[in-house]
């Protein structure tokens, strides 16, 4: 295997004028690329980059990248519906939503991500998941793999080891998937269990799958293999030389534009408030003094923003005015702890400087977040 | 009346067969002698079996045309629509996003085929869209003439007999509608244009360099001024800035149209608090008083301590030495950590010592406090800082950490300024703005001009019941434990 550095790469002259460019001239029609990073942002952004200014008539490309921990979700699924967010917030493990559809899954370094890249036209998951397959069966002859029709890859017939997703765009599309190598189960487990209940949406619901690392069934497998075995056969299968180039997403004189577009994956805009419009029907259990109460809650969120907001306290247990002030602030902010936080510790600053109605409204307030 | 033609005619660069739907519309002269228009001589085009009905009001002479789902690939005849990317009555361009429709784990962008404007929407989000029936109608701008359209097979668009005077050495320009249209408003010949595209296709980027590199052509003053109104896609002009991460590089004579309108936005979350506050903080009647801190022996103190205080984990600021003398302050002048009832009518002197800190996060302003500075020690102060700032700039922190403040302090001197007006966050009394440390020349005591480490600090209190002698001798006392710090060692608590 022949790692070349970018430096060692000849630039084709079509660089800034053409919308899309054809850099690193390789012979071939095909050419594998490495990510340097593990930044779940930054190879997000690579994608998208390549999506967007590649030419992949000339030259397909096989994109190969690892992340840090982070959690995965596709474009049009509900976080709050998917994973753990409490617990991610917790364990800095950052949340991503990627561009293509499908369900969420958990990155981290014993895992590895495979995105193919060809025309609208060469778009095939089935072909390229097969050759995955192949580079898998030809590195350890003895493990049983094989494709599903759901696009997924089973071991022993019973274990996901990889899951798929794809987007398409005008002229060029991209299917990646992921491999699991050797990743933290425990962490995958716990992070992709959401806590919600009540939760009523029409986003793409994930399939929970039995999973298995591919370490597991052979301890003498790595990543750094597994990536190599499937460069290997993809250069076989292009009839290209067997060498990967690595690329780093913060370049931005090679990938111009491409801070931009990691900026854009980590807005909250993207990552939350792309999120299809969902509704919440639950009750809080509040212990208040002596008194257990269940107060009914029901939100629209739209655009990851409280769009409808009905809380059913008892009566006068909160001054009305007070109540409505805290509806009125609601609506129309984010679903998000954070920003909620600061709204109504704001409003508790303008309102009667009174203990009791203090602890009754933290009270309140603190269960109204931890739904976030 | 409309006359719909139709017509097919072999693309010669490529060799294959391209379909092309001619649209025109409105049979009057004028608009065939318009230069936008696509003049044609119908000798030259054969006629497909392909023809189409179109309903053209009186009022405007747009052809509607329903915009069909084309195919995904792998065999797939149904998505779902997730999102629609624009509404009934926007202006699409060739090429635009209209909307993201999702079909077995495949996120699919549907772009629009015609310039003009969407008249229909077909579905709704989560409905099931088929491949081959119509997802849109768009109503395609007549007026102007513009109606060609490709197969989905993306091959180069076709350049017509009609465009005589845009043909060079016998050789047809490839471009785009939009791409036309661009450079007649901006009165440029395409044959004068060197295309990058494929099969020297004239692109956008290629006339705005054109137009960048041009230093003393004509051009109109501002596109508009030469458009024929009413032009429903003024906005929506090639010139706008919808160019993936390009800056054009325009000289400042020459206005191209860039259509930067004014933004509204509502105004929620953080802004949202700070207009609640403020406009609270408004009802309080607001004095000021500022003084100059010589901070030399406490800057030399905080050299000496902030190596221990690493060494114990802790990143040690200013601020823990700020904080804990307006505390040792406090306990002399209590009045200043009270808090006055809405009507008046009572003041309630607080018994804990919760000084708030100003902090400066990428959403915006948030205040969180130290609770009972009055019996921390300068190092816890900086530990519950340093937890607070790592919370704070996460976004994570909590509501008790937010509420229940008494006095508050802001050092904006970290970003700058010397002298401020800060505002009282009520319920509060008080608050105090320190601007950033300047190295000055000073006279000592024996009148030589020596370097003094001098910051300013700016307080504000609520007149109603604290008055300007009491601040000034609380901002005295403050002021002798920081040029002084080992005052602060004979009163410590």
């Amino acid at each position: 295997m022949v790692l070349h550095s970018l430096k060692n790469c000849l630039w084709l002259s079509c660089g800034l004028r053409t919308p899309k460019a054809c850099f690193w001239s390789t012979a071939g029609g095909a050419l594998v690329i490495q990510s340097v990073s593990n930044d779940v942002y930054q190879n997000l952004a690579v994608e998208d980059w390549i999506h967007d200014h590649m030419d992949l008539e000339k030259q397909q490309v096989l994109f190969l990248w690892r992340n840090s921990p982070a959690v995965v979700i596709g474009r049009h699924q509900n976080p709050w519906q998917e994973c753990n967010l409490r617990l991610l917030r917790q364990k800095n493990i950052k949340l991503a939503r990627r561009r293509s559809g499908g369900g969420t899954v958990y990155h981290d370094l014993g895992n590895i991500n495979l995105t193919f890249f060809t025309t609208r036209k060469k778009y095939e998951r089935m072909e390229n998941l097969k050759l995955v397959v192949k580079a898998l069966k030809a590195l350890r002859p003895q493990l049983d793999v094989h494709v599903t029709d759901r696009y997924d890859i089973l071991l022993d017939r019973q274990y996901k080891i990889s899951g798929t997703a794809a987007k398409l765009g005008r002229t060029s599309a991209y299917h990646h998937c992921t491999l699991l190598c050797n990743a933290d189960k425990f962490v995958l487990s716990s992070v992709l269990k959401s806590p919600f209940k009540g939760l009523k949406s029409n986003a793409t619901p994930s399939v929970p799958a039995l999973v298995k690392n591919l370490f597991e069934e052979d301890p003498s497998l790595t990543s750094e293999m597994l990536l190599d075995a499937i460069a290997k056969e993809y250069a076989v299968q292009h009839q290209i030389d067997h060498h990967i180039t690595l690329i780093n997403p913060t370049d931005e004189t090679l990938l111009p534009g491409i801070s931009n577009k990691t900026k854009e994956l980590q807005t909250w805009e993207w990552v939350y408030g792309k999120t299809p419009k969902f509704s919440i029907s639950t009750c809080l259990n509040m212990t208040y003094k002596d008194s257990v109460l269940d107060i009914k809650v029901n939100m629209d969120v739209k655009h990851g923003r409280i769009e409808v907001c009905n809380i059913d306290l008892p009566e006068k247990w909160l001054p009305p005015e007070l109540y409505s002030e805290l509806v009125k602030s609601l609506i129309g902010s984010k679903f998000c702890p954070n920003e909620t936080t600061t709204l109504v510790t704001t409003l508790l600053r303008v309102c009667p400087q009174d203990d009791e109605l203090h602890s009754r409204w933290s009270l309140l307030c603190e269960n109204m977040i931890r739904l976030m | 009346m409309a006359a719909v033609t139709a017509l097919r005619s072999s693309c010669r660069a490529a060799g294959r067969l391209v379909c092309i739907h001619r649209v025109r519309s409105c049979s009057s002269i004028r608009f065939i002698k318009s230069k936008y228009v696509c003049v044609f001589d119908k000798s030259a085009l054969k006629f497909s079996h392909q023809q189409r009905l179109f309903r053209t009001s009186a009022v405007s002479c747009g052809q509607i045309v329903q915009f069909k789902l084309s195919d995904i690939g792998e065999g797939i005849t149904e998505v779902t629509v997730k999102e629609w990317y624009i509404k009934e009555g926007d202006s699409v361009s060739q090429f635009d996003s209209i909307c993201e429709v999702q079909s077995d784990k495949a996120s699919v962008t549907i772009t629009s085929r015609y310039d003009g404007v969407i008249r229909k929407l077909h579905y709704s989000i989560d409905d099931i869209a088929f491949v081959g029936k119509p997802l849109v109608d768009i109503e395609i701008d007549a007026s102007k003439g513009v109606a060609s359209e490709e197969d989905v097979v993306e091959t180069p668009p076709m350049s017509h007999e009609e465009h005589t005077h845009q043909e060079i050495k016998g050789h047809k320009t490839l471009a785009t509608p939009a791409v036309r249209r661009l450079a007649m408003e901006n009165n440029i010949k395409l044959s004068e244009v060197v295309g990058t595209g494929k099969d020297n296709r004239i692109l956008k980027e290629d006339i705005l360099n054109y137009l960048a590199k041009q230093t003393g052509a004509i051009l109109p003053p501002s596109p508009k001024a030469e458009i024929v109104p009413p032009q429903r896609k003024a906005e929506t002009v090639p010139s706008a800035p919808k160019d993936k991460a390009r800056k054009i590089p325009v000289p400042v004579s020459r206005p191209i149209a860039f259509s930067e309108k004014d933004k509204t936005e509502p105004v929620t979350g953080f802004q949202k608090a700070m207009v609640k506050t403020m406009s609270a903080a408004l009802k309080i009647p607001h004095f000021g008083y500022s003084d100059e801190i010589d901070l030399t022996q406490l800057v030399q103190l905080r050299e000496e301590l902030k190596p221990l205080a690493e060494i114990r984990g802790v990143k040690l600021s200013f601020m823990p030495f700020f904080i804990k003398a307006a505390s040792l302050g406090l306990l002399q002048y209590p009045i200043l950590n009270a808090s006055l009832d809405e009507n008046c009518q009572n003041v309630t002197y607080k018994a804990s010592h919760n000084i708030g800190v100003a902090m400066d996060t990428e959403q915006g302003l948030i205040v969180p406090n130290v609770k009972n500075v009055q019996v921390c020690s300068v190092f816890d102060i900086a530990v519950e800082l340093n937890r607070l700032q790592s919370l704070g700039s996460a976004g994570q922190l909590g509501t008790s950490d937010l509420t229940g403040g008494t006095f508050t302090l802001s050092n904006i001197g970290t970003i700058g300024g010397t002298y401020a007006k800060p505002v009282i966050l009520p319920p509060e009394v008080a608050i105090g703005a320190f601007g950033k440390i300047q190295v000055l020349p000073r006279f000592n005591s024996k009148g030589e001009v020596i370097k003094a480490q001098i910051m300013n600090v700016s307080w504000s209190a609520d007149h109603r019941i604290i008055d300007g002698a009491t601040m000034a001798r609380f901002s005295n006392l403050w002021k002798s434990y920081l040029e002084n710090p080992a005052l602060m060692l004979l009163d410590l608590k």
